[in-house]
């Protein structure tokens, strides 16, 4: 591997755009960085190129103009494998294969990556209790005899199974009902505190994008409208953000009525 | 009785024919899946293959069968033998289900699971095998199923061109008018094709990936 040094931006846009084949532009030219370490999380409405940009880091897209650098490569350089096995990833319904045990989808990478079978063995028990769940209650299980909320925790544990620097989830909890969803994310919040990943999450749901960030990059209509921290999120005057704030606002009415 | 009797009278000779009708239905399938899915797969990849593929192996499917097999008669290498001959056409017939099958089983698996197996680093080739083979497994055996079946069947038309089966039994019960002798082909005829369906459906039933 390359020796980076610790202050270069572990991700990179430079001016990174998508363009469909049609001529629909995803993407306008997005630049930004994310140093080590960091949570950013792309908040935004559907369509508005967050999902198009995660892709764009683990290259299941290429920019159609500017750089995606990952590791201060650009991931056209990167040997799209190689690259892949580098980040986890972590998508909505969490992707689990159906025709294998919640164990065997948690190893795949690994196995995949020709470890040795005590190992494989011993990090995906370790990987079970990180993100809560019984290994011995629930290694054999299939996708299907779990939950939605367990489901996603097995995501997590799958996309964290080579240890990789870097985590992308596309709105990982979008498809739990709204308690499973605060816990999932009250355990991530803990579990990232622990690893110090550098994590890129896309949701469009802006109490998710204000607990697990450290930065939140707002996108509208495939540009970035800004990169805030959470406290300078709540009190930014862009009206879209606004906009998201006076939603939390309306919750907190609702909950003083009561 | 007449049949029961035609039926003890000639066991040895039915059991003969019936197992040259296993063989010749083997063999064609074998070919058939050999052929059928990576051209499958090929359509599931690559949609604009779909028709030119698709569409041939459904003209092959038109071509009433015993024409086919006179067809394909002065065919050099192939026409030298009635088994040859039997076996490509049969063949051309089996393509279809199964090519159809394959695609469509591939094309059928879910967004999500293909796209997480990229993003995890999955090569196109661990993709395949480890992820879209077998979750469109059962729908494959479901084409495998059909072309077997059909192909059963149709080789009792291949007696036509002299290769023996139950067929046999059938054109000659036809040029007597002997129904006994038409039936000892067509009734394991029909019990082979039943075989064949009830076993290949367990086995999709118990393929078919858990939802």
């Amino acid at each position: 591997m390359s020796s980076a040094p610790d202050d270069q931006p572990i991700i990179e846009f430079q001016k990174a755009r998508y363009q469909l084949p049609t001529g629909r532009i995803l993407l306008q030219e997005v630049t930004f960085a994310v140093p080590r370490g960091e949570t950013l999380v792309l908040l935004g409405r559907s369509g508005a190129g967050k999902t198009t940009a995660l892709k764009l880091i683990n290259r299941l897209l290429e920019p159609s103009a500017g750089k995606v650098c990952v590791e201060g490569r650009s991931t056209l350089d990167w040997d799209p494998i190689a690259l892949r096995r580098r980040i986890g990833y972590v998508i909505q319904e969490s992707g689990l294969f159906p025709h294998y045990t919640v164990g065997q989808n948690v190893s795949l990478v690994p196995r995949l990556e020709g470890w040795a079978a005590e190992r494989i063995e011993g990090r995906v028990r370790e990987l079970f209790a990180l993100v809560g769940l019984d290994p011995d209650e629930f290694l054999a299980r299939y996708p299907h005899e779990l939950s939605g909320g367990q489901r996603q925790r097995v995501g997590v544990a799958r996309a964290l199974a080579a240890d990789p620097p870097i985590l992308l989830m596309d709105e990982p909890l979008g498809a739990l009902d709204p308690l499973t969803r605060g816990d999932v994310r009250r355990e991530f919040h803990d579990l990232q505190k622990r690893l110090r990943k550098t994590v890129v999450i896309v949701t469009h749901d802006i109490s998710e994008a204000l607990l697990l960030g450290t930065r939140i990059g707002l996108m509208e209509a495939g540009e970035l409208r800004g990169i805030y921290s959470p406290k300078e999120f709540l009190s930014a005057t862009e009206p879209l953000a606004a906009a998201y704030t006076a939603q939390l606002r309306v919750l907190e009415e609702a909950r003083e009525q009561k | 009785m007449k049949l029961l009797a035609f039926l003890s009278q000639h066991g040895d000779e039915i059991l003969q024919a019936t197992l040259e009708h296993v063989w010749l239905v083997a063999l064609t399938m074998l070919l058939a899946i050999a052929i059928g899915v990576p051209l499958g797969i090929l359509v599931a990849r690559r949609p604009w293959l779909s028709k030119p593929i698709l569409g041939t192996a459904n003209v092959a499917e038109t071509i009433p069968s015993l024409a086919l097999f006179g067809f394909l008669l002065p065919v050099p290498w192939l026409g030298n033998r009635a088994d040859r001959v039997a076996i490509a056409a049969l063949t051309l017939y089996a393509l279809l289900p199964i090519i159809r099958n394959t695609a469509t089983g591939i094309a059928g698996v879910d967004r999500a699971v293909r796209e997480a197996a990229r993003g995890m680093g999955m090569t196109e080739q661990q993709i395949l095998f480890h992820v879209e083979l077998p979750l469109s497994l059962s729908t494959i055996i479901a084409g495998i199923r059909v072309a077997t079946i059909l192909t059963i069947g149709i080789a009792t038309i291949a007696a036509a061109v002299g290769t023996g089966g139950l067929g046999e039994f059938i054109f000659r019960g036809l040029a007597m008018v002997n129904n006994p002798l038409i039936l000892a082909g067509a009734i394991p005829a029909a019990a082979l094709a039943l075989m064949a369906d009830f076993g290949l459906s367990l086995l999709e039933r118990r393929l078919r990936p858990a939802r």
